[in-house]
Order: structure tokens, then sequence, then C-alpha cells
């Protein structure tokens, strides 16, 4: 029996739950069956939640007994990563420096997923702060891919997918400021969507970049994917930077899904494709002859400033990152250096102590491009290179209604491979990164597998605000092929 | 490589300003490592942006503004529940001033 549920979508757990074919309980056993047996190789939570889940699974169960309405997502195991504030167990961000945290508030998110009936299971690993490509840079623990154990999940929302992917949950939330979704979602080979910015209330997300950081979904299949997001969005006014009902309608993103769009235009990037491994740029291609076969146009368009995105990011993003990280001192709440020999100490101590490499890295390099004498010349300059970059987008979906990519130049690498060269990790987020400096929305879905039976990523990038055109547009694909179906052995 | 984009002693004064107390290795190494990665972004200089706006967001929206109304607040129980030192009150911090009178 418990191999059947995890068989299960979202929607068929959800809707097996409410007329009452299997109970919540039963789902998050199987869950918690799946993580007992293979977490131990694969790493992917930080912390679970055993004994709340399986009360409030069987408070879910009782409701539907007894005929009551019950969310969107009633009963369904539900994983978050480890960056957005709970009031139950930790909020550890994978940062030593915040390992005993506990939130005294939830995030939007979360109170919109247990206000679905979701139930959350437990929190995944990432890399630390969400400063990271592989989630190596976990200051807690060690995230494998369920695909190949000598190889990285992705990152940074690494445990999340890999989590997603090894079925120890049936959805899982992630955060993407330079790909942290799609890539992730690429390399453990799910579905990872990141939405447009404003979309999704980021109250409680930790901030990283905070003009580029935003919640998405991770799930086995698109139509999942579209519920997730139907759940998780809207005008937030704990966040002024979520928009309002008028400029992006909630609605329920799934509803439409099986509707292939008509006359459908596609625009691919040539140049683009020089820079990835040929099976990844093979496996792309036939992406894009089996759209041809629906009868999609597709278009070769330029995108002159998009090999500008990773210089350009890497300032803005780490100058947002040393303003955001600031907060960390000692003082509020975090580690706390012992006998400290002044005030500055407390600071200066605990810090050092309680981050990791990368997020020391990102915070100098931040406070040099921001600092007096720098500003112009990196900052602002990367700030201009940023509206150049939006307008390659803009032009493009003037075009066409979206865009086809890889998510990644390459599959899933090697742990410990890019560990040394922090440069070369930056470069392995070449594709996702011009999207998030542009605020538009993309998903990442499995298109094919290299020979090492590792998932490719096939990135679909919309216009803003254009999630549901997106997400269909992806299920095209997907009701076409069967990459998506298939699961690592474990 | 040429020579360096940032040597150890302008690391030094970054981590001072990020507050961030870099042992020698640490510094050595962020001189190398940070060096390469400015040396990379200067590609960005390749760009014309004389006539181009700084975009520091993508939204269409520039002030949001609402009632100033009392809410509930966390309290201070809540508040200093994650504190590292504290007494019923306050954060406590070593002493940031000196003695009156000792001046």
């Amino acid at each position: 029996m418990s191999n059947d549920i995890l068989k299960l979508t979202c929607r068929e757990l959800r809707d097996s739950i409410a007329k009452g074919e299997v109970k919540s309980s039963e789902a998050v056993s199987s869950v918690f069956a799946q993580i007992e047996k293979y977490d131990v190789s694969i790493g992917a939570f930080l912390s679970i939640f055993k004994q709340d889940a399986l009360k409030r699974a069987k408070e879910i169960d009782g409701k539907i007994a007894k005929g009551k309405p019950v969310g969107a997502l009633a009963g369904v195991p539900i994983a978050v990563k480890d960056n957005m504030c709970t009031t139950f167990g930790t909020t550890t961000c994978a940062s030593k420096i915040l390992e005993n945290f506990r939130s005294p508030y939830n995030a939007t998110v979360i109170e919109k997923l247990l206000a679905a009936d979701a139930v959350i299971i437990g929190k995944t690993n990432l890399d630390e702060f969400a400063m990271g490509s592989s989630t190596e840079n976990s200051g807690l623990k060690k995230t494998v891919n369920p695909w190949d154990k000598s190889r990285v999940p992705g990152g940074s929302s690494g445990g999340s997918a890999a989590a997603v992917a090894a079925k120890m949950c049936f959805a899982a939330l992630g955060s993407d400021t330079g790909g942290s979704i799609r890539q992730p979602a690429s390399f453990c080979g799910v579905a990872g969507l990141k939405p447009t910015y404003g979309r999704v209330s980021r109250y409680g997300l930790v901030a990283y970049g905070s003009s580029l950081d935003q919640i998405g979904p991770l799930t086995t299949d698109v139509a999942d994917n579209a519920l997730l997001l139907s759940v998780i969005s809207g005008h937030d006014e704990k966040d002024s930077t979520s928009v309002d009902e008028k400029m992006a309608p909630v609605y329920d993103f799934s509803a439409k899904i099986d509707e292939p769009l008509k006359k459908l235009k596609i625009a691919v990037v040539p140049q683009l494709f020089e820079g990835a491994d040929s099976e990844v740029v093979n496996a792309v291609k036939d992406a894009i002859e089996v759209y041809k076969k629906l009868a999609a146009e597709i278009i070769e368009i330029k995108m002159p400033h998009f090999e500008y995105a990773i210089a350009a990011y890497y300032l803005i993003a780490t100058a947002e990152a040393s303003s955001n990280l600031a907060r960390f001192d000692g003082v509020h709440y975090g580690h706390r250096t012992k006998n400290p020999a002044d005030y500055i100490e407390v600071y200066s101590k605990s810090r050092n102590e309680a981050f990791g490499q990368e997020v020391k890295r990102r915070i100098m390099l931040g406070t040099y491009a921001l600092s007096s004498g720098y500003y112009d010349a990196y900052y602002l300059k990367a700030l201009k290179v940023r509206n150049l970059i939006r307008g390659d987008f803009t032009a493009a979906f003037q075009k066409a209604d979206c865009i086809i990519m890889p998510t990644s130049p390459t599959t899933a690498f090697k742990i410990g491979e890019k560990t040394a060269d922090p440069l070369q990790m930056y470069l392995s987020d070449v594709y996702t990164i011009a999207v998030n400096l542009s605020g538009v929305p993309a998903i990442s879905i499995p298109c094919g597998f290299d020979k090492n039976n590792l998932p490719v990523g096939l990135q679909i990038i919309a216009s803003t605000f254009q999630e549901e055109k997106l997400l269909r547009i992806a299920k095209m694909f997907e009701n076409h092929t069967d990459f998506h179906k298939r699961r690592p052995e474990l | 490589m040429a020579e360096k984009k940032i040597d150890m002693q302008q690391v030094r004064q970054v981590a001072k300003l990020s507050r961030l107390a870099l042992s020698e290795t640490e510094i050595a190494q962020f001189a190398d490592q940070l060096s390469a990665i400015l040396e990379y972004v200067e590609k960005l200089n390749q760009l014309n942006t004389a006539n181009v706006e700084p975009l520091a967001h993508c939204l269409p929206i520039n002030n949001c503004l609402r009632e100033d109304r009392i809410k509930p607040s966390l309290g201070t129980e809540k508040t200093l529940a994650n504190a590292p030192q504290k007494d019923e009150q306050f954060f406590l911090v070593p002493k940031i001033l000196e003695e009156p009178g000792g001046l």
C-alpha cells in the first residue's frame, strides 16, 4: 500500500484523501518510512517533524470524515527549504550562526500551506543562506543527488529537489535568487518554478538578494507545480514587494493546465547553446522538435547582453547580501563568540566563527562593490547592465510567447568538483541568473537523460506574470514525453 | 596573472567594514579569490552604459503606503527568546561607553 501511495501526484493524493480512499496519516507514514530508509544516504532533511505531522494528518483525516470543507492541499506531505521561518522546529539557513534559531513567527508561505491543510513534514538542506549551486556550502549537512550519490543535487535548494526526486515528500518549496530552484530541479529530474518577482510573498524568507529572491515550488510534475503556485501566490501586506491582485490575479493555475497553446511561438537563442555540454544541447534540441510537432513556430533570436548576467549578478546579489546579513550581529539571535574583548568583537568574531567561507566571500565582495570609490565602477555599472539584460527579455517577448534554453550547461557534477574555485561554481549559473535580474518567471522540467542516466533540465522562460501560460507550455511537453515519470533507483 | 585587483591590505579594510575577524590565511585566500572574481566582472566594461538608467528592481511600483495603525507585535518575551545573552527586558552586550568620570 505505502509504495502505491508514493506513486501518486499531489493532486491524486489530495483527491484520494478527500474521497476517503487514502488517509493523510497513511501518506505521512509512507513518506517517513521513505525518509527513514533513504535519507541516511541522501541527506535532504535538516529537520523532520514526525510526531507533529502525524498528529496534524489525523486532524485533517478527522475533518474529512466529518464532511468538513478542507483546503487545496488537504493532507498532502510537503517539505520546505530551511530558510523559511517556522514557529515549529528550527530555522537554520544551514548556517552555524542560526543553528539553534527558533522563529517567533511563520513565513507567509508557511501560513498559506497550513491554511490549505498541507502537512509540513520537514525542512530541507541548502547552501548556507542560499548561497551556492551545489548545496556543498551547507554549514550543517551534506546532501547528495538521488540519481548518483557521488554527485551534487544542485543548489541552493538541493535538499528540496533531492527530497522530491526521492519521494520523501510529495512537493517542496525552494527559493531562487540566481537559479536556486531551477538548477537543482534540473539536476534531480523534477519540475521547479521561479515565479515572477512579486508573485509570492517573501515575508519570513531569510533575505539574501532582496531584489532577486523569490519562493517557488518543486514538484514531480507541472500540474502539481501549478497547484502549489496557486496556494502560495498573492499580495501580502507584510511584503511591500508582493504585488496586488490587479497586477497579478491569483486563481487555480492548474485549472486550464491541459489546454495547449494555439499559435505558440518559441524563441531560441543559438549563441547560448555554445557553452553547454553536447548531451545537454541535444536533449534541448530534441525538446524543440517535440514542440515543432505540436505545431509551435520556432524563431531564432539574439540576446546580446545575456552573457553579462553572471558578472552583473555577482555584484548586485553580493551587495544586497552584505547589507541583509549585517543583521547577524551576535546580539539579537544566533551565535555569539565567547569572551569578546569589546563590543566590536561581538560582531566581528561571532560572524567570523559562524559564517562559512562562501558567505564570507560574498559579504566581502558585496561590501567592496558598495564601498566608497568602487560603488560607481562596480555596483552602479552592474545595475545599468541589468537594465540592458532586461531589455533583451522585453524585446524577446514582443516576438515570442516564451524562450527555451538549457537550465544548466551540464548535468549534475561530482561532489567536490567545483568547490576549490568559486568562479567556476558561479559560471554554472549561466542560464538561470538573467531571469532573476529581469524578474520574469521560468520553469525547469526534465527533458532527457545523459549517458550516465542523469536528468537534463529544459528551461522555459515567459514574460512577467505569465505563469499560467508558462505552465501550460511546460505541460504540452510533459503530455508528449515521459521523462518526468522516471524515478531514481535509490 | 597581472597585478591583483585587490591586495591583502585592501582585504583587511573590507573585512573591517564587513565586521569579519578574518584569519591571515583567509585574508590571503580572499585576496586571490576576490581578485579573480573582480577580474571576471571587468567584462561589464565592454558595454557602453553612458545612456542607460540603473535598474535596482523589476517592479513597476515605487512607494507602498498603508494606514499607520497599531497592530499586535511580538512582545518582549518572544523578541528576547533567541538572544545569546539577556535579562528580563533587554539584550545584554559588553560595555560600549567608558564609565562617567573616566575621561
